[in-house]
């Protein structure tokens, strides 16, 4: 491929970075990349078949039913959240969070290249939540049994299992003053971080932006951490809505 | 005389193969399909340990699940007396019925976990940096095409699997803030179970016959041409954008 001497030189460009032919270089290797996964497909058709169950039965729910795989981590935050929270709003951050991520970035740094250092709080930011989001996956899709409770793969999944411990709710006072303290006091160290390092208006917007997203996520966890050490349903509950 | 010099030839392959620059240039240039590539890249873009050819790989995915969802098409009718019966005779009674079928349903899967593996690589290439934000957001979008796309087929086998997971999955449009009838504030609206989210999404206030037409036309017709959309427009600005990125 390669007999061509003079191409390398030619093909150096003004920053000196050298330059290869899409035709045969790239191509080439797109082909076998190609040709690899069009094996690998080919070989797990024809060894697993696609799963069908019995025809559709509205009059017989499926116990458990789930979603789905690339939905059940959410499915899994309903156990946490009520649908309107885990259903809804929480995708919706998340797409709107991850749609603005580039714009909330305003480290030039670490493009091109693989690496931590230069980027330490983008990418332990984004990788908690890349593997929260798996977690809740596997948690959702391997160790959940009828009703949605919780079997480890051992365990037989016609033994019924005990109810949850009884749960409660935090009194609202509390819970308003949590999630206020929370979220305020976040916000309040963002917004003079934010002053501190002289910041125009739109980069202090982003920043806070940015900020509260990350407030949220974590938030998250910690309610669910609320509901699994502390037995805590609600943090807040209204007739209108309960979080 | 031979092939490659007959006129029909000739006005097809408009250079000929010798391995020479001008052709290497014109094998990509000539090409409507090939010609989604610069005639030259940096030597490090092309490297597969960079990109693990994972945003090329979701797009042959879809390229698959274009071609044997087609030849389902002729095979599979969206009626609820139907359906199920079309795919059990696929795959007892059509040739590869079950093969096809079953390629479809793997590379769905395979291209929901190529496109959220894309992603995690383009962030941590950092490849989301100006000038590509917008780019990202594109790719953002079409994550969400990409899983509207597996979800609308997953109940078109019309099983139990099927019908109970969209049944879940359904559930949430019911919860939608205003908007749904088990959501907070859907009162204000005057929303009930007959013009809220869930029918809308259903054409109906339970998975039925209408959910399962509304599934079909969205899942063959709406959404993969607007994912084709949308990809047209991410690749196009992949090079717009200045290539695939690397080191400044």
């Amino acid at each position: 491929m390669n007999e061509l001497k003079t191409i390398d030189e030619l093909e150096k460009d003004k920053t000196g970075e050298q330059e290869l032919f899409a035709f045969p270089e790239l191509v080439f290797k797109e082909f076998l990349a190609i040709l690899a996964a069009m094996i690998v497909l080919g070989l797990w058709s024809l060894l697993m078949d696609a799963p069908l169950k019995e025809v559709a039965d509205p009059n017989w729910t499926e116990n458990p039913a789930k979603a789905p795989w690339y939905f059940v981590g959410l499915q899994e935050v309903l156990v946490y959240f009520d649908p309107w929270i885990a259903g809804v709003c929480l995708p919706l951050l998340i797409i709107l969070g991850l749609a603005a991520l580039p714009y909330m970035d305003p480290n030039p740094q670490g493009v091109g290249k693989y690496g931590f250092r230069g980027r330490r709080l983008a990418i332990s930011v984004f990788l908690s939540g890349y593997i929260f989001w798996f977690a809740l996956i596997l948690i959702g899709q391997f160790l959940r049994g009828p009703s949605w409770h919780f079997y480890w793969p051992w365990e037989d999944w016609s033994i019924v299992k005990a109810a949850e411990p009884a749960l409660t709710n935090l009194p609202n006072p509390l819970g308003l003053a949590l999630i206020a303290g929370y979220l305020g006091l976040g916000i309040a160290v963002t917004a003079r971080t934010a002053r501190r390092r002289r910041l125009g208006r739109s980069a202090q917007i982003k920043f806070i932006c940015a900020w509260i997203l990350i407030l949220l996520m974590f938030g998250v966890m910690g309610k669910m951490a609320l509901r699994i050490f502390l037995h805590i349903k609600y943090i807040v509950s209204t007739p209108y809505f309960s979080i | 005389m031979k092939l490659t010099d007959t006129q029909i030839w000739r006005s097809i392959f408009r250079h000929r193969f010798k391995d020479t620059e001008r052709n290497r240039s014109l094998t990509i240039s000539s090409n409507v399909f090939l010609h989604l590539h610069p005639v030259t890249i940096p030597a490090k873009a092309a490297r597969v340990r960079f990109t693990f050819c994972l945003g090329g790989l979701t797009f042959l995915m879809f390229i698959v699940e274009t071609v044997t969802g087609v030849l389902l098409m002729f095979y599979y009718r969206p009626l609820p007396e139907y359906a199920y019966v079309d795919i059990k005779l696929m795959e007892h009674t059509v040739r590869f019925g079950l093969l096809l079928r079953n390629m479809h349903r793997w590379a769905a899967h395979a291209m929901v976990m190529l496109v959220m593996l894309h992603m995690l690589r383009v962030f941590l290439t950092g490849s989301y940096k100006p000038p590509r934000e917008f780019n990202w957001v594109v790719g953002v979008l079409l994550l969400v095409t990409t899983f509207l796309l597996s979800f609308t087929g997953y109940l078109l086998p019309w099983d139990q699997l099927a019908f109970w997971a969209i049944t879940v999955g359904s559930k949430m449009a019911a919860a939608t803030p205003f908007f749904g009838v088990e959501g907070p504030f859907h009162e204000w609206l005057g929303i009930h179970s007959q013009n809220d989210m869930k029918f809308l999404l259903l054409g109906d206030s339970e998975v039925g016959g209408n959910a399962l037409l509304r599934f079909y036309v969205l899942h063959c017709v709406l959404l993969p041409l607007g994912c084709a959309l949308l990809m047209l427009v991410h690749f196009w600005r992949v090079r717009k954008d200045g290539g695939i990125s690397r080191p400044l």
